[in-house]
């Protein structure tokens, strides 16, 4: 099923917000993705077509934003900080527990296609130092590795009870 | 000088669950926008906020009524911009306000909205805040079930949409041409000025943009006044200030206080962050998010409002306050800060582009022990090339960790390059 098929009301609605329709491209890429699991080539000259945009316009700004993913992420997106304060607090050993569990460095992706690991900078919310965003939900002071399993394993959980993600954010609650 | 009794902006400090619609009406709430538009004219309002001093929060400090006061006359439409792209290392008020107070927020949109005459208003808001803007969104929809937004607000023929707008993860956004340009649905390159927003801005119309904190500030104003405003803060910085006060503290946060608050203070204080870790030395203080020039442990006497800290070579910037004890290496904390300022360049100019690459390249190898004997020279003299010659203040913002480690810590770089083989280079591909 196509985009428009499929939350043709939803993009409606989202289009209808701005005086131009371009402006409708962002809220329209972070839908996509969430449909076909990353920015898939067809995905982006969807958007595009809608949008009467030509396709390269789209490929641009997929391109420049860091929450837009033009590759395959897990089913969770895991980004830590590491930017300064967090750098100092605590951030590297975080990323380290996480690599060791789940078996894979830094802008990889568990063979189980469950969890994606980036680096990213500041999230304004240093005073929660160590701390992730999994789909773009905030996961805090994360000091302990015992914290990361209970983490991992919730998040495992969720994905497995079949409940809806968003690689987007679109239902992030905390 | 004594903390708050009550706070200005963080009110979720003195009034539980006020992110409820309910609780926020119970104390006030919408009050400051019922005058407003029943009673006032938009010029009184822009008045009352010129008078009061308000000052930009988003980090430049420019007064907001004088700001309002640039749009041409009689050209609409007219937008309202918010901008929560809070993405300047260290600061996360914005963060907290949206989440803990956001109708204090969206009735300071609404009235400042009225007081330059524009019926559209969007708040830009960071992607990663997934969740904030999804409650901001519920926020509104409370406002509009009672009327005060959306059409004939109080029956005076104002009409008023707020929508808020996720961007995608890039700090250069928060940049307030290339904000527009990233709402416009383009990559967020910033423009060239003049033309400034307040005479070409969104969609080429006559936009005024402000910080959340700044917006937050406008219903007190309004309900109680310019001259109970200006009993806080200094004579050139009125009012009080969000810090976000993060890194080796005891107890990290937000602490609003009164402008013109001692930095010892803040760090110190029972009141505030209580302290440093473990009760070690100070090492750095980047007193205003991490395009702020450094501070050490001789500065904290310093007092916390634009004129003070200017006066020190530095800024107040996002409020955002970083403390580092002296665990850490001076290198290591400016190989990372430029790397943040590397990473978000956005490409549009070669001195920030290029600038920006090379210094992360020379940081990571003196970081890394693999400094080279001509490797300080080389960086004053990438910065040097980049300084006054970037196309905005990212780029400039770049040069400022690099030069601060440089001129206060230049034995740690004379060192860590003298432990990388005696001085001599040691090439990062070893030569055969
Ligand atoms: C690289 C860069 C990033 C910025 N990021 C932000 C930001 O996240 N939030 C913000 O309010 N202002 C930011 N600014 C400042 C804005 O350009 C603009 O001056 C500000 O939003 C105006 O609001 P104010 O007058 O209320 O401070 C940034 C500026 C630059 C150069
Ligand atoms: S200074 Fe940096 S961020 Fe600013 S326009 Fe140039 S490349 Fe882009
Ligand atoms: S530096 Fe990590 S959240 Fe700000």
């Amino acid at each position: 099923m196509s985009l428009l098929e499929k939350s043709g009301a939803e993009i409606d609605a989202i289009i209808a917000r701005y005086p131009q329709k371009r402006s409708a491209v962002l809220p329209l890429l972070y839908l996509a993705q969430d449909e076909y699991g990353y920015l898939t080539d067809a995905a982006m000259r969807e958007v595009a077509t809608i949008l009467d945009l030509p396709p390269t316009d789209v490929f641009e700004v997929a391109g420049f934003y860091s929450l837009l993913y033009e590759q395959p992420v897990g089913r969770w997106v895991l980004q830590v900080c590491d930017d300064v304060p967090c750098a100092f607090c605590g951030a590297e050993e975080l990323i380290a527990t996480i690599q060791e569990r789940l078996g894979i460095t830094v802008d990889q992706t568990t063979a189980d296609g469950m969890f994606t690991l980036q680096r990213v900078k500041c999230l304004a919310d240093c005073n929660h130092a160590p701390l992730l965003q999994a789909n773009l939900e905030y996961h805090r002071d994360l000091t302990t590795p015992q914290q990361v399993d209970q983490l991992l394993a919730a998040l495992r959980r969720r994905a497995e009870s079949g409940e809806k993600l968003s690689i987007s954010g679109r239902y992030a609650e905390q | 000088m004594p903390p708050l009794t009550e706070h200005v902006v963080l009110r979720d400090l003195d009034i539980v669950n006020i992110a409820d619609f309910d609780v926020y009406l119970q104390h006030g709430g919408y009050e400051a926008l019922r005058s407003a538009v029943t009673e006032h004219t938009p010029a009184d309002i822009v008045q009352v906020v010129k008078d009061a001093g308000l000052r930009g929060r988003g980090g430049a400090g420019f007064p907001a009524g004088v700001k309002w006061g640039f749009l041409p006359k009689g050209v609409y439409p007219r937008y309202l911009l918010c901008n929560c792209d809070e993405s300047e290392p260290g600061t996360f008020n914005n963060h907290q306000i949206i989440d803990r107070n956001p109708h204090q927020l969206i009735e300071g949109i609404a009235i400042s909205a009225y007081a330059i005459e524009a019926h559209t208003a969007f708040i830009y808001v960071r992607g990663e805040f997934a969740a904030a803007a999804r409650g901001l969104e519920r926020a509104i929809a409370r406002a509009y079930a009672h009327g005060f937004l959306g059409k004939d607000i109080f029956g005076r023929g104002y009409d008023l949409d707020i929508f808020v707008h996720r961007g995608a993860g890039a700090y250069i956004c928060g940049e307030e041409t290339a904000l527009m340009e990233s709402l416009e649905g383009k990559i967020g390159q910033p423009r060239l000025r003049p033309p400034f927003p307040a005479v070409a801005g969104l969609y080429g119309k006559p936009t005024i943009i402000n910080n959340v904190e700044t917006l937050a500030n406008v219903p007190m104003i309004v309900r109680n006044g310019a001259a109970w405003y200006r009993q806080f803060g200094t004579e050139k910085s009125p009012g009080t200030k969000v810090f976000s006060i993060a890194g080796h503290v005891k107890r990290p946060g937000n602490y609003e206080a009164p402008f013109g608050t001692p930095l010892r203070e803040l760090l110190y204080s029972p009141d505030y962050c209580q302290g440093i870790r473990g009760d070690r030395k100070v090492k750095i203080v980047v007193p205003g998010g991490a395009s702020a020039g450094w501070l050490t442990a001789h500065d904290l006497d310093v007092t916390m409002d634009y004129e003070a800290l200017a006066a020190k070579g530095s800024m107040l910037g996002s409020g955002g306050v970083i403390v580092l004890d002296e665990t850490v290496s001076a290198v290591e904390v400016a190989y990372k800060m430029d790397e943040f300022f590397k990473h978000e360049s956005c490409g549009k100019c070669t001195p920030c582009r290029e600038g920006t690459y090379f210094l992360v390249k020379v940081l990571h190898r003196i970081n890394h022990g693999h400094g080279r004997k001509d490797d300080i020279p080389l960086l004053h003299d990438v910065y040097n090339q980049m300084a006054g010659n970037c196309f905005c203040l990212l780029g400039e913002s770049a040069v400022v960790p690099i030069r601060s480690a440089l001129r206060l810590f230049p034995h740690e770089f004379e060192q860590a390059i003298s432990r990388a083989g005696n001085g001599h280079a040691i090439p990062l591909i070893p030569a055969h």
